[in-house]
Formats: C-alpha cells, sequence, structure tokens
C-alpha cells in the first residue's frame, strides 16, 4: 500500500488528530530540544512481519549512501544530539554498519541497534554478536512474545528457535546481566488488533518466562503499540479490523501521551538522507520541515532546537493508553 | 438510543455506571480496581478467571473486554479455551450437584 493511499485511508479516523489536540486546548505538537538522531539505515530485512510499517523485506534495495552515512555521522557530532538510534529494515544487511559503528562510537554517545535478532543467526550475520559489544552498543532486539506460537503468527515459522538461541548467544557476551555494563532491552508488539498490555506486567511476564523456559535474562522489556502504518495498516483493513482499531485509539486518547511522544525529541532520517519527525512520518511521507530545511545535508545544530511537529492521524498510536515510542510506554 | 440492547460502543460507557450514584460508584471501582489487580495472583491469572466468569455469565462487555486483556498480556488461545472450560465444568458441576436436592426429595416421597 504507497503512502498516499495511507493517508487517505487515515482521514477516516474522526475526529482527527489535530482536531483532538485542539479540543484540549494545543493548536498542534512542538519539539523539545532534539536529543535523539534515528537512522533508517535500510529498508532491506531478512524477514517478511505481518505488522511491519516499514514493509521491509529481503526485495527492498532502500539504503544510506556512504555520503548520507557520512553527514549522518557529522550531526552524531552536533551537542543537542545524545542518543544515536540505528533501525531498518535489519541494520545488520547494511554492508556500512561496522564501519559505521566504530565512527560513531568516536562521538561517545549512546548508541542504540534495533535487531531482529533473526539475523544474527545467519552465519553471514553472525559477526555482529561480537561487534556490537566491541562497540559498546545496546541492543534494543525485537521479540514479539515469549512463546513460539505468537511469536511466529507474527514473523513467520521457525523464527522462534533462531531468536531464543541469538538471545542465549548475547548473555554468553554479557548482555543482559547485571554488571556487564551491555544493555539488552526487549522489545514487544502485539500479534494483532488490540494494544499491548502495561508494560510493567509485560515485563513481569517475559522476565518470569522466559528466564524459566530459555534461562534468559533482559534489562527492560519496552512495549510498542502497532501504528496503523503500512503492512498493519493494510491487515487491518483487509480482516475489517480498521474501524474497530480506529475506535480503541480515539478511546484510549491520552493528551499526556501525546505531550510527551518520541517526535518531541527525535529526528529521524531516512535512507535517502531526508528528515522526518519520526519514522512513522517517514512511511507515509510527510516530511519534517527544520527551519524550511527538509534534509539532513543542510541541518545545522542550531536547528535542533523547537520545531513544529506534522502530524496527521497516526499519531493516535503514540497518543493511546500508556503511550507508545521507541522506547515503550511514555505516560 | 440504539435499537439493540447490546451495543459494543456501551462497552465504553461502563466508567459512567457510577451516575446517578456516585458513592456507591466511586466504591464499586476502588474495589474493582483492587480485585482485578495484580497481587498474590498476578494480572495475568486474574484475567483468566475474569474470562471464564464473563463467558458463565454471558456479560458480552466482559467478554470483549477479557478477551482483549488475555490477547495484550501475551495468553494463547489456547489457555483461553481452558478456562472458558473450567467455567462450563463448572456450571455442570453446579447444576448436578443441585441433582442432590431433587434426589433427596424423590426418595423421601416416592414409595
Amino acid at each position: 500500500m504507497n503512502a498516499i493511499c495511507q493517508k487517505e485511508k487515515l482521514l477516516d479516523i474522526t475526529p482527527s488528530f489535530k482536531e483532538s489536540l485542539n479540543e484540549n486546548g494545543m493548536d498542534g505538537l512542538t519539539s523539545e530540544r532534539l536529543e535523539i538522531l534515528q537512522l533508517n539505515i535500510t529498508k532491506k530485512c531478512n524477514l517478511n512481519c505481518k505488522h511491519c510499517h516499514v514493509q521491509s523485506s529481503t526485495r527492498r534495495d532502500e539504503q544510506m549512501s556512504d555520503a548520507v552515512l557520512e553527514k549522518c555521522l557529522e550531526a552524531a557530532f552536533f551537542d543537542p544530539i545524545h542518543v544515536i538510534d540505528i533501525t531498518g529494515g535489519a541494520p545488520e544487511m547494511h554492508p556500512r554498519l561496522e564501519w559505521f559503528l566504530t565512527e560513531l562510537g568516536k562521538t561517545g554517545k549512546r548508541l542504540i541497534v534495533r535487531s531482529n535478532l533473526v539475523i544474527m543467526a545467519e552465519s553471514l550475520y553472525a559477526p555482529f554478536l561480537d561487534i556490537y559489544p566491541e562497540n559498546g552498543v545496546e541492543l534494543a532486539v525485537s521479540l514479539p512474545y515469549f512463546n513460539r506460537e505468537k511469536y511466529e503468527k507474527q514473523r513467520g515459522d521457525k523464527n522462534f528457535e533462531k531468536a531464543i538461541g541469538v538471545l542465549k548467544e548475547l548473555n554468553l557476551r554479557g548482555y543482559g546481566k547485571p554488571g556487564s555494563g551491555l544493555i539488552l532491552d526487549l522489545v514487544h508488539n502485539p500479534a494483532g488488533a488490540f494494544f499491548a498490555a502495561d508494560q510493567k506486567t509485560l515485563e513481569h511476564e517475559y522476565r518470569k518466562n522466559l528466564l524459566k523456559s530459555h534461562d534468559i535474562v533482559f534489562n527492560e522489556l519496552f512495549s510498542i503499540s502497532n501504528m496503523p502504518v503500512g503492512r498493519f495498516l493494510s491487515y487491518l483493513i483487509d480482516t475489517d479490523n480498521f474501524a474497530g482499531y480506529a475506535r480503541d485509539l480515539l478511546n484510549a486518547f491520552n493528551l499526556s501521551a501525546a505531550q510527551n511522544a518520541m517526535c518531541k525529541f527525535t529526528l529521524n532520517v531516512g535512507p535517502n538522507g531526508s528528515i522526518y519527525n519520526c519514522d512513522f512520518n517517514q512511511m507515509l511521507e510527510i516530511p519534517a520541515v527544520v527551519n524550511g530545511k527538509r534534509d539532513i545535508f543542510d541541518i545545522v545544530p542550531e536547528d535542533l532546537e523547537k520545531q513544529d511537529i506534522a502530524i496527521h492521524n497516526h499519531c493516535y498510536g503514540c497518543a493511546a493508553g500508556s503511550g507508545s515510542s521507541c522506547q515503550g510506554a511514555t505516560a | 438510543m440504539s435499537e439493540n440492547y447490546y451495543s459494543k460502543d456501551d462497552l465504553m460507557d461502563f466508567p459512567n455506571i457510577g451516575e446517578y450514584a456516585s458513592d456507591q460508584g466511586k466504591k464499586f471501582f476502588e474495589y474493582y480496581e483492587s480485585a482485578t489487580s495484580a497481587g498474590e495472583l498476578s494480572e495475568r491469572e486474574k484475567a483468566l478467571i475474569a474470562l471464564a466468569v464473563a463467558t458463565t455469565q454471558h456479560c458480552p462487555y466482559c467478554i470483549d473486554a477479557y478477551t482483549d486483556k488475555c490477547l495484550s498480556i501475551g495468553v494463547t488461545s489456547g489457555e483461553m479455551m481452558e478456562a472458558v472450560h473450567v467455567g462450563a465444568s463448572m456450571l455442570a458441576g453446579v447444576t448436578l450437584a443441585h441433582s442432590t436436592q431433587m434426589r433427596k426429595i424423590i426418595k423421601k416421597k416416592e414409595m
């Protein structure tokens, strides 16, 4: 489903997100100082998940060129940036990732990579099991569920065992273990047209079950709602769940979550260097306009201050209930 | 007003059931929150109990709410169905247990 059709469908959600903000006395959303530089370095992925808002797969070939990577590296040194958050697709499938991580390590800033785990079960990408700890990378890894049935409904057959195997390898290297300094956070998202439970409740269930069944430990669990974007939007439409999910989003609207949404602190960069307020906006081709600039090549440190945020009705996803962001609940 | 006695949207009216009797409503919600939150039993275990009760009591709102809750916590479809069978077998057992009264009366009165 292309971005134009997605945006058109999202107009069915009424009142609009902007109208809901207006009802609460807000004209729109404005960012704080942008501290997180989130980079979608590639849209290629070894998986083809049913919920993927990026619509990633092995067939996608968009990825950051050396010129874009080098400009992002320069931006990572900008003073306001505290966190560099690398995502995809599967970041491991970008041929320059190892070099990029080494260079980013020189910034001395917090470095996060979002991995689907399964990719590191492939021999070609297994070296990242060691490259990540060598560069002090924090890992935020997708594990939609702690049991096979639910995991494989979303991620495909035979992938649960691979993900568990990679988690064990990461634990062996110290990831997720107290005192190691190697952070291993898990990311949960629901396998269907419903919201995630309370983050602490889920974290308790994950911790108990992963330890008991697989002797796996981790640091924190982030619970992320599925946005009505990309393949998840197609799924909602195809299964006649769109209206119900939209109603649930509207009923769960939480102003506090909207006020703490990740777009308040994030500058997202797409594979071609275009900038966005979040990666959902990127997939919907809703550009950020930062002092009239739309490209990372034009950004200077002074641009990372208060800016208007581009919104559409998918934003209800980040503002529902306890909120949702790449760092989990926000409210 | 809807033409149907049960409307899915009515579930959203649940927070308003204290209308016209706000003191009792407030106390009910405090009790409800306390009873359904994690305690000695986990939130997951309580959600499964609530689902079993919801099905035995034929409450469409509660079935909707607690199926969603179980899904969101990661309860499997097999676990949910087992909980429903606990409710179903309890109802069957409760029904059959009451045959005791019937059998006692039969034995007392029949020649």
